[in-house]
């Protein structure tokens, strides 16, 4: 759900823009102090896989599409902060390279796929965990994942409506309907995805607690 | 780097060469609901900036699926280094933060 350049009204791009500078150079800290020496290539890792992976559109239903974003994915195997970061870094590239989100409209991009969504996928992960008692972990990381593409799109629909682009009461519902299905897959390939890396490499991405 | 790694990097290459060729081209949940409303128009203006790359196809490559794969692994490529360069000079910055922070320390104790 990359905004293209147009969507976004410029109050609104400077204000996300800024809330988004504000919460990358926390994260960036807060990063710091949970990164070791050998997380640096793990993270290039993640940022190249969730590149790949959201080259990969899956249909949904008849004509619409979506793709993975990997938010909680990146979050609850190397934390949220970093999380934020390695999206960041894949929006960015996606927006100058490739023209994918428009650059007008980065900050926004970056407030809501890489700030927002991680920290949604945090919380609800750690919240169902703890309901669960840490059992049916893969249902705490499919409502993670699927709660991460649920603010997003709420966030996008604000955002449209703040810039007059669109009406809430008319963008809000057909936003949430279509990425209710597209997180159905985000939910099933972070389940998978996530318990291939730690069933086959505990200790590499041994930060899931840090989270 | 840790040999699951390399592992890992060398899946996402295989998704940006062999996958991507194969996604859907409907439009996503954004672009969807945008066509649906009526606002789509608002995007389609000259991109603001000209991207070497723009939609994930290398240009100058005739066959479709090719110029997606090639733009797929280059990308891909590219996310990693970009990635790896970033983390070690905030790693570094932070060590310089460390290194100085101590010496301060040190120079107050004398």
């Amino acid at each position: 759900m990359h905004i293209p350049d147009g969507f976004l009204g410029i109050k609104t791009s400077v204000v996300t823009s800024f809330l988004s500078a504000g919460a990358l150079s926390y994260g960036l800290t807060r990063s710091k102090e949970v990164m070791g020496e050998r997380q640096v290539p793990a993270m290039g890792v993640m940022a190249a896989f969730i590149f790949a992976a959201q080259m990969v559109n899956f249909t949904v239903a008849p004509g619409a599409s979506g793709h993975l974003l990997g938010a909680a994915l990146a979050t609850i195997l190397l934390g949220r902060w970093n999380a934020g970061i390695i999206i960041t870094t894949v929006l960015a590239i996606q927006a100058l390279f490739f023209q994918d989100g428009g650059i007008t409209a980065l900050g926004a991009n970056v407030f809501n796929l890489a700030i927002l969504s991680p920290l949604v996928a945090h919380y609800v992960y750690q919240g169902f965990r703890a309901i669960l008692r840490g059992k049916f972990d893969k249902v705490a990381i499919f409502l993670a994942a699927w709660a991460s593409i649920m603010v997003a799109a709420a966030a996008v629909s604000v955002e449209l409506a703040l810039s007059g682009t669109i009406g809430f009461n008319v963008v809000f519902p057909p936003m949430m309907f279509w990425h209710a299905l597209i997180g159905i897959g985000e939910g099933l390939i972070t389940v998978v995805v996530v318990s291939t890396v730690t069933a086959s490499a505990i200790g590499v991405f041994k930060d899931r607690q840090h989270a | 780097m840790n040999k699951r790694l390399i592992w890992g990097l060398g899946i996402a290459l295989l998704v940006a060469a062999l996958f991507s060729p194969l996604a859907s081209s409907n439009p996503d949940g954004l672009e969807r609901v945008a066509e649906d409303q009526g606002f789509l128009h608002e995007g389609e203006g000259k991109p603001v900036i000209n991207s070497p790359i723009p939609d994930y196809m290398i240009p100058g490559i005739k066959n479709e699926s090719l110029a997606t794969a090639a733009a797929g692994i280059a990308g891909t490529a590219l996310t990693f280094g970009i990635m790896c360069g970033l983390g070690k000079l905030a790693k570094r910055q932070s060590s310089v933060v460390n290194q100085s922070s101590a010496k301060d320390h040190l120079d107050r104790s004398i």
